[in-house]
């Protein structure tokens, strides 16, 4: 008598713990189903890549390449005109060779590459400090190489702007559709409080187009392309030249390669 | 009981106040919205059928943002065929009288989605 009560509630005690294990399962994401658009895909012409890397041939630079580069970009992605610098949103713009390159700027620069602005953007880092740091996964590294941001998630915490050691990523801290001229209604504007920077025209790749700054440089200034694939147009660059990535001492391996 | 009067008077009036909402607005029901297609559309199908957008668009929404955004797929097979995942181009494209469509029934239950704080209204206002 006394040993069968204590099966039976060995038994009971069993069973109840198993009632708790579907629960349990479900909190910690087991068997839970993210659905999935029915047939989704991406565009017919898009292009795709491995690895997305860009090369700026500083050499070949004009002030107006620069300018018709900078220009063709803020127009693509509604980046606002905002006169005070502290506001400012950069996606793509001029910085002098002692600021691109800290710790190259000796005493015995070339004059033509100490006064000459160069293009600097997001590089899009192998190892991208900005993702590590997010608490929302608002940035990530998609598997084509491209650090892009999910602006839905942006809790605008800034956490990224420490990280990134290149000042890619500028804050919203005003409203930045009172300072836009046009608006390109392709692409959303921001709004107040999140954090912005380069996507390597994501949105244009998706479409079949090059960047729009590659795409505003008519004398093959900016070179964009495969870094996986040997033949491509980057790696021809990159096998011909020296080149330089910014601040490489940081093991952030950017993906932005600059030929002086 | 003291003060009987004062009391009685002052539960009234609290009753009276209280209640003030639903008797001021008995028989006044609001008449329920009907979001307006724009006449150059009108016959076109949308995405999935009317009875499922109704209920379920802001899902649908939702999903769209994270496969455009996270995944890169950019198309949707719906119940009519093949469409951009996109608010500005693929909805605002048919449905491009926000005022009219969105905002009437938005307004009608007290909601306001943040989609347009970023994304850009229609082809025809792009002063946003």
């Amino acid at each position: 008598m006394d040993s069968a009560r204590r099966n039976f509630l060995k038994i009971a005690g069993l069973a109840a713990a198993g009632l708790t294990l579907k629960p349990a399962g479900n909190a910690l994401g087991m068997g839970v189903i993210v659905p999935e658009p029915e047939g989704a895909a991406g565009f017919d012409n898009a292009l795709s890549a491995k690895r997305w890397a860009m090369v700026v041939d500083t050499r070949k630079f004009t002030a107006q390449a620069r300018k018709a580069a900078v220009a063709a970009c803020n127009k693509a992605h509604n980046v606002p005109d905002i006169k005070n610098s502290k506001h400012a949103i950069k996606w793509l713009w001029e910085a002098n060779f002692k600021n691109a390159f800290p710790e190259m700027a000796g005493p015995h620069v070339p004059p033509q590459v100490e006064r000459e602005p160069m293009l600097v953007l997001c590089n899009h880092c192998d190892s991208p400090p900005c993702v590590r740091v997010c608490p929302t996964k608002a940035t990530f590294k998609r598997a084509d190489g491209i650090v892009v941001m999910d602006f839905h998630r942006c809790i605008g915490c800034r956490y990224c702007m420490a990280a990134c050691p290149y000042g890619s990523r500028s804050f919203n801290y005003v409203d930045p559709r009172q300072h836009l001229g046009q608006t390109n209604v392709d692409f959303p504007t921001r709004t107040k409080g999140v954090v912005e920077k380069c996507n390597f025209c994501a949105e244009r790749l998706a479409r079949g187009q090059k960047p729009a700054c590659v795409e505003a440089c008519r004398n093959n200034e900016l070179i964009f392309g495969d870094l996986a694939d040997p033949n491509s147009s980057v790696n021809q660059a990159l096998r011909q030249n020296f080149t330089l990535v910014r601040k490489p001492e940081l093991g952030t391996q950017p993906q932005v390669y600059y030929i002086i | 009981m003291y003060d009987k009067g004062k009391v009685i008077t002052g539960i009234v009036l609290f009753v009276i106040v209280f209640t003030f909402p639903f008797w001021i607005n008995v028989g006044k029901a609001n008449i329920a919205p009907e979001p307006k297609i724009n006449p150059e559309v009108a016959g076109k199908v949308c995405v999935e059928d009317k009875a499922f957008m109704k209920a379920n668009h802001m899902q649908l929404l939702d999903e769209w943002r994270d496969s455009v955004v996270r995944d890169g797929n950019r198309t949707y097979m719906g119940g009519t065929g093949r469409y951009e995942m996109s608010l500005t181009n693929s909805c605002m494209g048919c449905h491009n009288n926000k005022a009219q469509f969105c905002d009437s029934c938005h307004n009608y239950v007290s909601l306001t989605p943040n989609c347009w704080n970023c994304h850009i209204e229609s082809k025809e206002n792009t002063n946003g």
